[in-house]
């Protein structure tokens, strides 16, 4: 099997704005739909196209109430594949009630289009729930690709087109985000979206599709520190000289070999890997992403939750993270939260509120002692063991974090670790 | 900045598998794994081995029997579990009828639906909490919405419009007692990943998913089976044919396609240019209406 490239999209943006239509589009244009899946949507309830057309926004809008009021509420995630890139396409729900399913969406995807109607901005205003989901999508360390649809409302005009830009590039500077891809497409029709279309001769840039197979890969896992959350220890008897204890789990980031320095912990006890092994399988080396089993040289006492990793690292029980607030239940400051980093577990409480963002203007509010749902804020935790303090922004896999609230159990926030105290 | 792993397909899906089974089972404090003899759950069994071996799995293998099974299948479901020293646990929808919890429409109607009955009382007698299943995203257009970890309450009900959030491979496995979790670490495979990984992994699969020749009927877009609890009806004429099972679930809903495809590979190469999906081109209760899978699954149904 030849190596192909992964590219996990996720679509933003506000609801109406077309993103599940041009899921489906992607999807029909590329292939990717089946004939009884057409035939499906030719027959479907609900279905807003004309006669003889198709409603696409169903081929991700499964629920029956997500036809039956023609929005998105949860993530769809479909799949497909060109020769050189598999793609796994999530389409995440524009509203705002729904944004902690886009916050599910987009933390499983690496590139994010934020869908913008060109047909309903004044003066290039753009909507709320486009700031936010830009935001949303930029602090959870996606690329950022801007699609401004429905374009074929606006007569293709170069001057609209032009308005939209100007303001998605204030967005992009305001957020951090140098030199976005904005494609000018209608979603319905498919044009430029995966082939270039005629009626816009002034665009001179790639399909969306080719703009998004396009996107870099970015920093390989492998080079990052090695991480190694513990899922489970593996005792295996054998003869009684033997008898040793493994490490289930899969290595997070960076890579290991036998014989290599690991530590454990906050208190980074050092031990070496003395075997690694897979279900049949013994490897020299393991690296980021490869499910296996760790033996070491001494009984280190690791468990599930501790994390193994190489000699850079560090331990802090204070930490400054942006959070996504998801649950209904507002943040309670007299409350501790459990704190899901790896395997591991820690009891925590929020000690501030650093600022919040305002969603208008995308300003930071400071002074706000109050978190609740869909609130993007930059707060200071307490964990009552050290936690690794590795920074989102260096390395996904160990800088994320949830909450979780100890009496419901819902995952009340997604947290990205940003510093130290 | 983003980042990738440089494993190849296959090898990124397997981890994936095998790191939600290893987290499924030690969030859990009695989980099961849903066992057909499928080759959904021939592949996630055989990703069990991979997760949990040299130990033994820590979970029994379950299977919601409806009794109408095709032959073949329920013998490889036994000589699976004895040939891995695995323990197996059969709850018969036979049981619930004669229970009274299910009543058919008539002796021969479809028990599909009703192994949802029979699976929440399995989980009620047996206080499973966990049930990883093989479920993938791309089989139906309800399934693709689900989560990796997809709770249900304690009536075993999926509630589609409020779903836990899932943030990253941070898995929340936490319930409150009577709640249980479904858990399908196969979600991001598609049916080309399955045949593939089948091939790569030489996985045993009932004999029946391979070409065949079986007495069938015409029954609109499908070729039904004609078995003891599926007769040829009044004027229907029996053909036998060269078949073989895309799917294979209970006899009253599930029927074989057309295909010469005898081996591994030649399936591969069919599912490469199937212009049909595969529950579309086989499964007569997906036919009943557009949402019954998420129907179903919300009365509990894996």
């Amino acid at each position: 099997m030849t190596q192909t490239k992964l590219v996990r999209i996720v679509t933003a943006g506000s609801v109406d704005d077309g993103k599940s239509t041009l899921i489906g589009r992607i999807l029909h244009d590329s292939q990717a739909l089946m004939t009884d899946q057409v035939d499906a949507l030719s027959n479907a309830r609900f279905s807003r196209a004309e006669k003889g057309d198709l409603d696409l926004s169903f081929v991700t809008d499964g629920l029956e109430s997500e036809r039956e009021q023609g929005i998105t509420i949860d993530a769809a995630y479909r799949y497909f594949a060109t020769p050189e890139t598999s793609f796994i396409v999530i389409d995440a729900p524009g509203h705002e009630q729904y944004t902690r399913n886009m916050v599910t969406g987009a933390s499983n995807a690496d590139v994010a289009i934020v869908l913008v109607d060109a047909s309903r901005l004044h003066q290039g205003a753009l909507k709320v729930q486009t700031r936010r989901h830009a935001t949303i999508a930029h602090l959870l360390g996606l690329k950022v690709v801007f699609a401004v649809n429905k374009m074929d409302l606006v007569n293709w005009s170069l001057k609209v087109f032009q308005e939209v830009e100007e303001s998605l590039k204030r967005l992009s500077r305001s957020l951090g985000i140098t030199n976005p891809a904005i494609v000018p497409i209608n979603a319905r029709s498919g044009d430029n979206v995966v082939t270039i279309s005629p009626a816009a001769p002034w665009y001179q840039g790639a399909s969306l599709l080719d703009v998004l197979q396009s996107q870099g890969e970015g920093t390989d896992l492998s080079d990052l520190p090695f991480r190694f959350p513990v899922q489970r220890v593996v005792r295996v008897d054998g003869h009684k000289l033997e008898a040793q204890r493994g490490y289930a789990g899969r290595v997070a980031s960076g890579q290991v070999a036998v014989g290599e320095a690991v530590f454990v912990g906050p208190h980074r006890r050092p031990t070496k890997v003395s075997r690694i092994e897979t279900y049949d399988q013994s490897l020299g080396r393991a690296e980021a992403g490869q499910s296996v089993t760790l033996y070491t040289e001494d009984e280190v006492d690791a468990a599930r939750g501790d994390i193994l990793t190489g000699p850079e690292s560090s331990y802090a029980n204070r930490v400054i993270a942006d959070l996504c607030w998801l649950d209904d239940q507002a943040w309670d400051p007299r409350r501790r939260y459990l704190l899901q980093q790896g395997t591991a577990a820690i009891t925590s409480r929020i000690e501030s509120v650093l600022h919040i963002r305002d969603m208008r203007d995308l300003s930071e509010v400071r002074g706000g002692q109050a978190l609740k749902l869909n609130d993007i804020a930059l707060v200071q935790l307490h964990t009552q063991t050290p936690i690794l303090a590795d920074h989102f922004q260096d390395n996904p896999k160990t800088g994320a974090f949830i909450l979780i609230d100890p009496e419901t159990n819902q995952t009340a926030a997604a947290g990205m670790i940003r510093g130290v105290v | 900045m983003t980042f990738f792993s440089r494993l190849l397909h296959l090898d990124r899906l397997e981890s994936e598998a095998i790191f939600i089974l290893r987290e499924a089972a030690a969030q859990s404090q009695n989980p099961a794994l849903l066992f057909s003899g499928g080759k959904d759950s021939a592949v996630l069994l055989h990703l069990a081995l991979k997760a949990f071996r040299p130990e033994k799995l820590p979970f029994p293998l379950l299977h919601i029997d409806t009794g109408h099974n095709f032959e073949g299948v329920t013998e490889f479901r036994d000589e699976t579990a004895t040939r891995l020293g695995e323990r197996l646990v059969v709850a018969h929808v036979q049981d619930s009828i004669a229970r009274g919890s299910v009543r058919l429409a008539s002796p021969l109607a479809s028990r599909n639906a009703a192994q949802a009955v029979t699976l929440l009382e399995a989980i009620e007698a047996h206080n499973f909490d966990l049930l990883l299943g093989g479920a993938r995203r791309d089989e139906d257009k309800a399934r693709a919405k689900e989560r990796v970890f997809s709770h249900r309450d304690a009536f075993g009900a999926w509630n589609p419009k409020s779903q836990r959030p899932e943030l990253w491979d941070l898995y929340n496995g936490r319930l409150q007692a009577g709640e249980n979790f479904r858990v399908f670490p196969l979600s991001n495979w598609t049916e080309l990943d399955i045949w593939t990984y089948i091939e790569r992994e030489k996985i045993a699969l009932p004999s029946l998913y391979f070409a065949h020749v079986r007495p069938v009927v015409r029954d609109g877009e499908f070729w039904r089976p004609v078995t003891a609890v599926t007769p040829a009806a009044a004027g229907q004429v029996i053909e036998n044919r060269v078949v073989r099972f895309r799917t294979v679930g209970d006899m009253t809903c599930t029927c074989p396609i057309e295909s010469d495809a005898a081996d591994v590979a030649a399936i591969i190469a069919e599912t490469r240019l199937s212009t049909l999906s595969e529950r579309g081109a086989t499964r007569m209760d997906d036919k009943v209406n557009e949402a019954a899978m998420e129907r179903r699954k919300r009365e509990g149904y894996f």
